[in-house]
């Protein structure tokens, strides 16, 4: 009753399932990226693209407070990840790890090193060369979020898969 | 810069020198115990320097504000004083200082000499003694005031508590400008009272972690100016740079050795953990000291040279550890409710600072060496990464608060009770304080 009632005082929450729902209709991809949420532009990016990539793939995992494992949201799209970099083998990639400022900056460049550790070593397991992957971390110098509470830190606390230019 | 440090002199001590005085040895008018609930800071007067200038006020001004940061001394308002000090070469009326309760006065003179150099001579009494505790004259390039005031500033701070002062020092810190998701870092310097400051570096690569070499004008910090992150050592007088050994992966978190010929610090190892190295800056050895596939890094000597305090996630959150300088015996100190790091050892041996997050919160504290007897001094949001001025009473460190903007700078003495922003353009982080300049 009172999840209910919770939900139902959320307009952003009700019009996200909707949307979802929609999404579930049309296509068979997972519903984990703005593209099949109806938020971005996906028939604009050329299949293969950085920007397909980006938008319709997923560039980035998040993790949970000063850890390294790889959750099950962030292994859907390190799998999709994969799938597109198999496909598209021209690309080498940078994986950066980055961590939230809820840490000390030394702790936390090792913390974003372990991240991007991890996130490599997944998608080598999906069969992702590893040769084609090189690792940086930035520890908590370049956050994409700023605010004062867990709603900014969480998106700070990621690994971003970034394509490195084709044909090396 | 280093021509400027180098031509600055440093006189001699007076002995009597100048007039007929003796030094009288006495015992510290200040006696500094951290341990004590409360500091009454002494009572000073000290007057203008004589000059024919706007000096004589200045170089006074500067020995005051040094003197009353410390949180040992309060300087007593000149609108307060009854003597007009027109011969510093003469005992002053002793009673009319004491009736003001000054209970330290300080007299100087300020002079330019025919080659353009700054003479400046200081003497300071004890009213209740009626009795000169010191006296000492120094010559200083007219670009070096604030040293010489400086100079004068920790004799003062020597001759009152029995401690070696830390006014005559610099700190090396990142500046830090622009919104908090686009921020611009560079490496900074400047006086410790925040006078002076310049930049080390342009601001193109982020550059972290600066700390002063413990015997020349060096630094070694972080830098991501070859794209990957990785340790520099920095000439501050040519500008030469180096890197600082040739390690395939990332290397982080330096700082010498206490004799200035290593350079301890974190390399990540290709499975993402670090571990801690040393490499003699003379040889081009590198020493392994820890092999865990752990976070193990923030590394610290002892003054000795023998230990190393650091931070390792190994036991499963980030604590503090202990090992010899070879590595071995490596024991868990912090033990404390919460997470510990950048532990950093007191010049003077005794104590260990450290960063601690607990109850959502990021403290500042220190312990002994063995862990024991931890006190928090500060509190706050977020703030982190102490350093210790060279005499190892008080401590700098970075604290960014809630609602935007960026980090500050902030000294605390060990009692806790004196806390003083340093004021600095920009935003500021990373903060290391210098040895006493020579």
């Amino acid at each position: 009753m009172r999840r209910i009632a919770k939900l139902a005082a959320n307009p952003v929450m009700i019009a996200l399932v909707a949307s979802l729902a929609i999404a579930g209709c049309a296509s068979k991809k997972s519903p984990n990226n703005a593209a099949d949420l109806g938020l971005g532009g996906a028939g604009a990016a050329t299949p293969g693209s950085a920007q397909d990539f980006t938008v319709n793939i997923g560039d980035r995992i998040f993790f949970d407070t000063d850890s390294t494992s790889i959750r099950a949201d962030a292994q859907q799209t390190l799998a999709r990840q994969a799938q597109w970099l198999n496909k598209y083998s021209q690309y080498s990639i940078v994986v950066e790890g980055h961590a939230d400022e809820r840490g000390t900056r030394e702790y936390n460049l090792a913390l974003g090193a372990r991240r991007a550790a991890a996130t490599r070593d997944y998608l080598a397991g999906q069969g992702v060369n590893a040769g084609r992957i090189k690792t940086i971390s930035y520890g908590k110098e370049r956050p994409v979020a700023v605010c004062d509470d867990i709603s900014c830190w969480s998106q700070n606390r990621r690994a971003v898969t970034t394509l490195g230019g084709a044909g090396s | 810069m280093k021509k400027l440090l180098k031509t600055l002199i440093m006189a001699a001590a007076l002995a009597g020198g100048i007039g007929g005085f003796a030094v009288v040895p006495a015992n510290a008018l200040v006696e500094i115990d951290v341990n004590k609930g409360t500091i009454e800071p002494l009572p000073i007067a000290i007057t203008d320097f004589l000059a024919g200038d706007a000096l004589g006020a200045e170089i006074s001004s500067i020995v005051t504000a040094d003197l009353r940061r410390s949180g040992l001394f309060a300087p007593i308002d000149k609108g307060a004083f009854i003597e007009k000090i027109s011969n510093p070469d003469v005992a002053p009326r002793f009673d009319d200082w004491k009736v003001i309760n000054a209970q330290a006065l300080v007299t100087g003179r300020v002079s330019k000499e025919a080659d353009g150099r700054i003479r400046a001579e200081y003497r300071l009494w004890d009213t209740f003694a009626g009795q000169q505790l010191s006296g000492e004259q120094f010559f200083a390039n007219d670009t070096n005031t604030r040293r010489v005031a400086h100079i004068i500033a920790d004799a003062i701070y020597e001759r009152l508590t029995g401690e070696k002062g830390y006014f005559d020092t610099r700190v090396v810190y990142i500046d830090e400008s622009g919104a908090k998701n686009a921020r611009k870092k560079r490496l900074a310097i400047m006086d410790q009272d925040g006078a002076n400051a310049r930049f080390l570096s342009d601001g193109k690569s982020i550059v972290l972690t600066p700390r002063f070499s413990p015997n020349r004008q060096e630094i070694t910090y972080m830098s991501y100016e070859s794209g990957q992150p990785k340790v520099y050592l920095l000439q501050i007088e040519t500008g030469q740079r180096e890197l600082v050994g040739n390690f395939p992966g990332m290397t982080f978190a330096p700082r010498f050795s206490p004799d200035g010929q290593k350079v301890i610090m974190s390399l990540l190892r290709d499975d993402g953990n670090s571990n801690i190295f040393a490499m003699d800056l003379r040889s081009r050895n590198t020493t392994r000291l820890t092999n865990s596939t752990a976070i193990d890094t923030s590394p610290s000597y002892s003054p000795d040279g023998s230990q190393v305090v650091f931070t390792s996630d190994r036991g499963g959150r980030a604590q503090i550890y202990l090992m010899g300088a070879d590595g071995s015996g490596q024991n868990r100190i912090s033990f404390g409710d919460g997470v510990y790091s950048t532990p950093v050892w007191s010049p003077r041996g005794d104590l260990i600072a450290f960063t601690k997050q607990s109850g959502g919160e990021f403290q500042i504290g220190v312990m002994r060496t063995d862990g024991s007897g931890e006190r928090i001094l500060s509190s706050g949001f977020q703030q982190e990464g102490p350093t210790w001025a060279p005499n190892g009473r008080v401590l700098m460190f970075f604290r960014d608060s809630p609602g935007g903007g960026g980090p500050k700078l902030f000294s605390i003495d060990l009692t806790g009770r004196n806390e003083q922003p340093i004021p600095t353009a920009n935003y500021g982080s990373d903060p290391a304080w210098s040895p006493l300049l020579e």
